[in-house]
């Protein structure tokens, strides 16, 4: 297995820094905004950007986490049932503009997933996706609104996020399985 | 199993023979004639006679169960003498006592004709066991005397207790006109109640109703005080508790007019065998713990129990393949019986084959009265040759019977019958 | 994550891990029945028949509500009490069941080692609602959940359990569970009413139920249950109520914290008074609430994956 280093912890820093900045520059009224972090790792993420959208404009974002376990579309296909996070929003998303949070946008499948779930909280004005790589590959027509960084990728190679909150340090990596 | 007549002229040639009549064990041939014994131990062969090589075999006695149900008249789905007779012959008995619990019950001196005609045409000896009561009612006695003419050779209500002491009371009196046996199931109905298992540990842990050792020893020790009193015979069957056995042990120092018999399955398995809601293990009375499958071992071995007798109580299929609170109570055993006690009592426990055969030869005979001389020279062979050393596993090839009820399905058993030869037929096991 | 056993017949036995797991799942089920809209797709397409040979409503309604959470599809048979009498109907509705191809049955039947006896003719998922005097498996999840919900732990918890244990599902199926999670029991009730042999499963027995109110953490409350009894075991409510009962007068001599269950129905008045079960003490409530998220999680758990050729136990 070979590991390539394609954002260190200053390139993250700065990606959450613009996401956070394009969500404030495309939306109008960011009292409407809230911030749903997607478990793992979207979960931090969406906590950085609601601390420094605070920063920015002074107003501090609803912010959730959401486990898709229980709406995956692949349930019966798998051998082991994955372990289960849980979701936690505690606030209604009633005519909100929801910006889901994600740190690899890939299939698209888990976003779908996530859409799915958020119904049973009401009906968004509108959903928003901000992920901090997209590394290609859609299965479904899923995109994303706000980038941090669009990693081409071949079959056999994998995109790995790490953070400080989970990881000990922030990094994106490259993973490349050896050719036997 | 091939039944087929015996020859003019067949020798069992060179097995090892025990006579539990004689309480010899020698070596030797056995030459059977027309059907009947022509000569024992050291014989000159006739040229035209069929030889079986005995070398390695025992040849013995046939075996003779005093308590078994052939479900005729009435059940034929599940056995018929015909068919009791070929699961007999492939466990090595010659000789059974079928239970009156029939259909309708041998409660009349006609129903005794029957049973005694019908058993004319079957290939072992069957002798019918009287209901004490009518209809099996607990309320009024049977014609003992004119059953007892018939050929009736005992009296019980087996499958149900006589519960009215004073009934009991009454049999037993009117037993000693024909000095024969009063065989009662010994089980209290009112402690027994609604019990379909030991009532212990195990029953605890399914959940199941218990049925109590005291239900049977409380019984028994009423029968045996009252056996004592009317001075008559009393055979107490299928005993299964600790306590029981104790208080067998103890009157039968005073009254040798008191006789036991033990299961196989009583002294195969303890109630851990239930754990998995076996209904083939579904018995009355119940498979206790290991504490009383060890005293009854105990009472083998120190004669308080006097015989086995299988209790072979065939059902068909629907009657055991359903939920445990209906599923009826019994299992077939004549096929398995020997490899079974065998194991246990020679093999586990040390007892002499010698003292095995007896339990299941010449003790159950004399109970009933039946003639035990079977090497004697003119006798109606009733013999076995059996493999004693032969380890096997138990399953549905071996069984003859017309029901399949059996919790011995791939268990490891000792000592096996070969042949079993008896009324002219010898069979091919 | 996956359970070791295919289907759940009873608690005796089984892992302490995975009883964890199930509750652990639970709770995240138990924010699902706080969304607007209640429902996961996680058990599209799965077929679930609710197999009752013994009248039930709640217990019925809950595994209903669960399935229908889940977005399974529920079928639901009650077999009356006279096809039962001969028993030739159980064989026979397991196969016909079997013909249908589903995925998985909940069964509750008035007899010990019946859901065991069905595992042995279908295929599918067995999981059991109550065999007789033997297991209720779901409850006492449900009922460990709610501990755990309280406590934040169940080992070293002291839990009593009250009434009628000898004819009690709930009591046995709890007492295996419970010991297995490391908590104490200790039974309490009428003498005849308590299992010679009990004590042989690790609990304790006693008669006297202000000792096992000072000593608990917890008490279950169990239901007297009239029809199972028969043979007038207990001489008469009243004495019952004197003797074993949860009265408000009892409890407020004890003065001390402790949670007050009951698997339901109550007969107010008699095992448990009626200001006691709807006081601040009572979780009796919360115990039905999360009666339908365990049986999410129990049946996401077991039919929620692949069928495997597993573990048939």
């Amino acid at each position: 297995m070979s590991h390539k280093i394609l954002m260190d912890a200053g390139s993250v820093g700065r990606s959450v820094t613009r996401l956070s900045h394009e969500i404030l520059e495309r939306n109008d009224n960011a009292d409407e905004i809230v911030l749903i972090g997607i478990h793992n790792r979207g979960v931090p993420l969406a906590g950085r950007i609601q601390a420094k959208i605070k920063n920015i404009s002074g107003v501090e974002l609803s912010l959730g986490s959401l486990d898709i376990t229980f709406h995956r579309d692949d349930y019966r296909e798998r051998l082991v049932i994955p372990q289960v996070q849980g979701t936690d929003i505690s606030f209604s998303l009633e005519g909100k503009i929801v910006v889901l949070v994600d740190d690899v946008l890939y299939t698209g499948r888990t976003i779908r997933a996530a859409m799915d779930e958020l119904n049973s909280f009401g009906r968004a004005a509108k959903v928003q996706l901000a992920v901090l790589v997209d590394r290609g590959h859609r299965e479904l027509p899923i995109k994303a609104d706000y980038v941090g960084k669009n990693i081409p990728t071949h079959e056999g190679e994998h995109v790995k996020v790490t953070l400080i909150e989970t990881d000990e340090i922030d990094g994106v990596y490259l993973i490349r399985s050896q050719e036997s | 199993m091939k039944i087929e007549k015996i020859a003019d002229n067949l020798v069992l040639k060179n097995g090892t023979i025990i006579d539990p009549y004689l309480g010899k064990t020698y070596e030797g041939d056995v030459w059977i004639k027309n059907g009947k014994i022509a000569g024992v131990g050291n014989i000159n062969i006739p040229n035209d006679s069929t030889i079986i090589n005995c070398s390695g075999k025992t040849i013995t006695h046939g075996f003779c169960d005093i308590h078994v149900h052939f479900r005729e008249p009435g059940r034929e789905d599940k056995e018929s003498l015909q068919t009791g007779s070929r699961a007999a012959m492939a466990g090595g008995f010659t000789r059974v006592c079928v239970m009156p619990n029939t259909n309708p019950p041998l409660d009349t001196p006609e129903s005794i004709n029957f049973i005694i005609k019908k058993a004319e045409k079957c290939p072992i000896h069957i002798h019918p066991i009287g209901a004490v009561t009518k209809t099996q009612g607990g309320n009024d006695l049977t014609e003992m005397g004119l059953m007892h003419q018939e050929g009736a050779v005992a009296f019980s209500d087996d499958g149900l207790p006589i519960q009215d002491g004073a009934m009991m009371r009454i049999a037993l009196e009117y037993s000693t006109l024909m000095d024969l046996p009063i065989i009662n199931h010994a089980e209290d109905e009112c402690l027994r109640a609604e019990g379909v298992m030991h009532e212990g540990k195990i029953s605890t842990h399914l959940g199941l109703q218990g049925n109590p050792d005291l239900a049977e020893s409380a019984m028994v020790h009423r029968d045996l005080e009252l056996a004592e009193f009317t001075g008559a015979r009393l055979h107490v069957p299928h005993v299964s508790s600790e306590k029981a056995v104790h208080h067998i042990r103890k009157m039968k120092i005073n009254n040798e007019k008191v006789t036991a018999e033990v299961t196989p399955h009583h002294l195969f398995f303890n109630d851990e065998a239930l754990r998995c809601f076996n209904t083939n293990l579904k018995v009355a009375p119940p498979i206790r713990t290991e504490k009383d499958r060890k005293a009854l071992i105990e009472g083998v071995l120190d004669g308080t129990l006097d015989c086995i007798a299988t209790d072979h109580a065939p059902h068909t299929i629907e009657d055991k393949e359903t939920t445990f609170d209906l599923a009826s109570f019994g299992m077939i055993g004549l096929e398995s019986c020997f490899g079974a006690v065998k194991k246990v009592l020679v093999d586990e426990e040390g007892m002499t084959l010698e003292s095995l055969i007896k339990l299941l030869t010449v003790n159950p005979r004399n109970i009933m009265g039946f003639d035990s001389d079977l090497f004697g020279e003119g006798i109606e062979a009733e013999l076995i040759v059996v493999d004693s050393d032969q380890e096997w596993t138990f399953s549905r090839e071996h069984v003859q019977s017309r029901s399949i009820n059996s919790p011995f399905y791939n268990k490891g058993l000792s000592g096996k019958v070969i042949h079993t030869i008896s009324c002219g037929f010898i069979t091919n096991n | 994550m996956m359970l070791q056993h295919k289907h759940l017949l009873g608690l005796e036995g089984y892992p302490a891990e995975d009883i964890q797991t199930i509750i652990d799942t639970a709770f995240k089920f138990r924010e699902v029945l706080d969304r607007p809209i209640k429902k996961v797709p996680s058990l599209q397409g799965v077929t679930i028949v609710n197999l009752f040979f013994e009248n039930s409503t709640r217990t019925r309604i809950s595994f209903e509500l669960a399935q229908k959470r889940l977005s399974a599809d529920t079928v639901n048979f009650s077999a009356s009490s006279s096809s039962l009498k001969k028993g030739e109907s159980f064989k026979d509705t397991a196969q016909n069941i079997e013909a249908m191809k589903i995925d998985a049955v909940v069964m509750r039947h008035p007899t010990p080692g019946a859901p065991k006896l069905l595992t042995e003719f279908i295929d599918a998922v067995v999981i059991n609602a109550g065999d007789g005097t033997h297991e209720h498996p779901t409850q006492a999840i449900l009922d460990m959940m709610s501990l755990h919900e309280k406590f934040g732990k169940l080992k070293g918890l002291k839990i009593g359990i009250v009434g009628d244990i000898s004819h009690s599902r709930v009591a046995l199926s709890n007492i295996y569970g419970l010991l297995i999670m490391g908590a104490e029991v200790t039974l309490c009730g009428p003498p005849n009413l308590i299992p010679p042999f009990i004590k042989e499963l690790g609990v304790e027995v006693s008669t006297q139920i202000d000792e096992v109110i000072e000593w608990a953490d917890a008490l279950n409350v169990l239901r007297i249950q009239r029809e199972r009894m028969g043979l007038g075991l207990v001489p008469s409510t009243r004495e019952y109520r004197a003797m074993f009962g949860l009265t408000q007068e009892r409890l407020d001599t004890h003065k001390k914290e402790i949670v007050i269950m009951h698997p339901g129905p109550m007969n107010r008045g008699v095992e448990i008074d009626g200001t006691v079960a709807d006081g601040d003490q009572a979780i009796i409530l919360d115990q039905v609430l999360n009666g339908v998220a365990s049986r999410m999680a129990i049946l996401y758990l077991l039919c929620g994956g692949k069928s495997s050729e597993g573990d048939e136990s």
